[in-house]
């Protein structure tokens, strides 16, 4: 992820301002860019549509998808939901957060793995399932979930 | 030689390795100096057998499944003599009993044309709908529409038609068509299946609506955890607006109307219809008030249509068809077909089309095969995560949205959910509340700060600590919740809580199953 640049930022608020409710579309831009939605980018984005920053940090915090700080290089979201449940989706959670050593929502101390709870990927009949850096696996159990981290770690 | 196999690029077939499976075909083909056309393609959604190749041969296509890259040599034998003989061949497609038992109506197209493909679409009955609708006009389509019985497939059965004659007679411009692609269920995939395996029927479906109700404009919100689903209905959009089938001139009618892909951001909540709108306006998904109905002051307080992926995948085939042909399905007030999934613990998982009226003991027992682990059928939850816990006892209750409200549950989006005899019933239920106090949008104390104290209440119960106060303080909980929200969040989750401890009260450490009424 490239580092805050102020003028990219500006570059990329301008791109999407003029559409139909803009705030997430912008922020979502903004994330893909940057990793996160930092306070200058909060500041920034209520400058731009006319918001108050409190206004925008209650955007922000209110949906999941939205990071006040810089995730890991790879991100693993695990669905925590029903279907997954009943396939041991809460067993093989605690198996990923006890060998990454983290809880949810936690970044391992090298800064390699972000763990994120997701509810329902719809993968539903393929459970327990994740999404790691966006793409879909299914079936997990704790071996493939070993191999799956030992790969990205590698 | 050459030969030409389908492979799914579903997301479900991606997660255990059709990509995989693509490319050691192709290399094994080229190793072999044979030309090998692999057409990519929406699944069947039969989930337990993806990846599931299938080749074309002069009787049909032929399936084998799950194939692994690892099979790519031995297959590419099977491929190359025209569907033959190996471990792993199921026989003709069609004839796959999960599949042959099937109504596919919504579902007729996907898994077997390439998604991307207008000509395939076309091809298939594709725009037949909606050549029908110009010929009949925007009051005509509306009565169609009615007169299906069509219900909305995002979970409240609102009668779709009546919901756009509505929007049609509300005065003001512009109008808008917003397609609920949220699909935050637990246990449902449907409108994904759709987008990534026919997104021109939901571009046709929307667009019959939009000339139905004199909408210029369309959004399409979808959840943030559907990347492929979003790719590829932004790849069929810019094909449909090539192609002149969106644009200032829809198919040379002189209407107007395009798409606009709106992306979530990981909230549960935004699937309820304001709350979605809000979103869409970039703001906090709150949910609103009701009146005004969005029909009349919708997006940006404009009238607005708001209808499930489901809703508006159906539209086309009542056009092309008729209103009779999809009424004649169905039992009492749900009428046509549902597409229901099949989902968790069971041995057959997948996309089951088929006309109301099918019994839920039939759908997990006989059409699911029983659980995945072998081990015995315990509870199945209807609807996602606002849904009821239905015990074997009720497996007689056939899927209608009537039938089940009148046992405290619902059909939701048609998503099933089934586990076996290791599940926590106890744990389930402070699940529900765990889920609720973590999606709640924060307008209605009950469901903001109740939620918290249910998970609460649930864990002392659990621990037996004054098991029956806490017991009846849960259930004042719950009809708090269920009569002081705003929406079906808050006023819902009181089912999956109640019937759990309705139906499973030896898991609350009832110690002879008795639970005060
Ligand atoms: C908490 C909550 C979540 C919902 N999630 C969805 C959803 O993900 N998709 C959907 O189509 N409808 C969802 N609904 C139902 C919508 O509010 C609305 O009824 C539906 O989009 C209308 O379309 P339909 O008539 O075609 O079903 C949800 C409702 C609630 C209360
Ligand atoms: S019930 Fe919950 S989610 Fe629904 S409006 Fe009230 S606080 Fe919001
Ligand atoms: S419940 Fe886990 S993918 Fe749907």
């Amino acid at each position: 992820m490239p580092a805050w640049q102020e003028a990219r930022a500006r570059q990329i608020i301008e791109a999407h301002r003029t559409v139909d409710g803009p705030a997430l579309v912008i922020l979502h831009a903004l994330q893909r860019e940057f990793g996160f939605i930092s306070d200058e980018a909060v500041a920034l984005v209520a400058d731009a549509l006319n918001l108050t920053r409190a206004e925008v940090h209650g955007i922000v915090t209110f949906y999941h998808d939205f990071r006040r700080e810089p995730a890991g290089r790879h991100v693993l979201k695990l669905c925590r939901a029903e279907a997954c449940q009943a396939l041991g989706g809460e067993r093989l959670a605690a198996h990923g957060q006890s060998r990454l050593g983290i809880t949810w929502g936690g970044t391992t101390a090298d800064g390699g793995v972000t763990l994120e709870p997701v509810f329902c990927l719809g993968l539903c009949a393929s459970g327990p399932a994740a999404l790691i850096d966006g793409r879909p696996v299914g079936r997990l159990d704790a071996a493939r979930l070993d191999r799956l981290l030992d790969e990205v770690s590698s | 030689m050459s030969a030409r196999v389908y492979l799914p690029r579903d997301a479900a077939a991606l997660a255990v390795g059709a990509d995989d499976v693509a490319q050691a075909l192709s290399a094994a083909a080229q190793r072999r100096g044979v030309t090998l056309e692999i057409i990519r393609t929406g699944s069947r959604g039969l989930f337990w057998l993806e990846p599931m190749l299938e080749v074309a041969t002069s009787e049909g296509r032929v399936a084998y499944g799950p194939v692994e890259a690892s099979d790519a040599e031995t297959l590419l034998d099977a491929i190359l003599a025209g569907g033959g003989p190996h471990r792993l061949r199921l026989g003709p497609t069609e004839a796959i009993p999960f599949l042959k038992r099937q109504t596919r109506l919504t579902f007729a197209r996907c898994g077997i044309t390439d998604p991307l493909s207008l000509h395939d679409y076309r091809a298939a009955g594709g725009y037949r709908g909606l050549d029908r609708a110009l010929s009949l006009g925007p009051a005509a389509i509306v009565e169609t529409v009615v007169e299906s019985g069509l219900r909305g497939r995002g979970g409240a059965g609102f009668p779709t038609g009546i919901k756009w004659r509505t929007a049609r007679e509300a005065v003001g411009q512009p109008k808008y068509i917003v397609c609920n692609a949220d699909e935050g269920d637990s246990g449902t995939y449907a409108d994904r299946m759709i987008m990534e395996g026919d997104p021109f029927c939901l571009i046709e479906g929307m667009t019959i609506a939009a000339i139905a109700i004199g909408a210029a404009k369309g959004f399409i919100y979808i959840r943030s955890e559907y990347p492929h689903a979003i790719a590829t209905m932004e790849a069929a959009l810019a094909i449909a607006r090539r192609d002149g089938r969106l644009g200032t001139n829809v198919a040379g009618s002189g209407h107007a109307f395009d798409i606009e892909i709106r992306v979530g951001a990981g909230a549960y909540v935004c699937g309820e219809e304001t709350a979605l709108l809000d979103s869409l306006e970039g703001k906090r998904g709150m949910v609103r008030a009701k009146p005004p109905l969005p029909a009349h002051r919708g997006l940006f307080g404009r009238p607005t249509v708001v209808n499930n992926v489901l809703s508006l995948a159906a539209v086309p085939t009542i056009l092309a068809d008729g209103a009779d042909a999809y009424r004649d399905l169905g039992m009492g007030r749900s009428r046509g077909t549902m597409p229901i999934q099949l989902a968790g613990n069971v041995r057959y998982g997948g996309l089951f089309e088929t006309a109301f009226g099918v019994t839920l003991g039939g759908l997990v027992d006989d059409i699911g095969g029983g659980t995945l682990s072998g081990r015995p059928v315990r509870a199945v939850q209807v609807g996602g995560p606002l849904g009821a816990y239905f015990p074997r006892a009720l497996f007689d209750t056939p899927f209608d949205y009537e039938a089940f409200a009148q046992r405290d549950g619902l059909i939701g989006h048609g998503g099933v959910v089934v586990f076996d005899d290791t599940v926590d019933m106890a744990y389930q239920a402070r699940f529900a509340m765990e889920f609720c106090a973590i999606e709640s949008c924060g307008k209605c104390t009950p469901c903001r700060i109740g939620s918290t104290r249910g998970v609460e209440v649930i864990d002392r119960i659990v621990r037996g600590e004054k098991r029956e106060a806490n017991l009846a303080l849960l259930e004042d909980l719950c009809g708090t919740l269920k009569f002081g929200s705003l929406c079906a969040l808050g006023g819902f989750t009181p089912y999956p809580v109640m019937s759990a401890l309705r139906y499973f009260p030896e898991d609350f450490g009832a110690r002879n199953g008795a639970v005060p009424a």
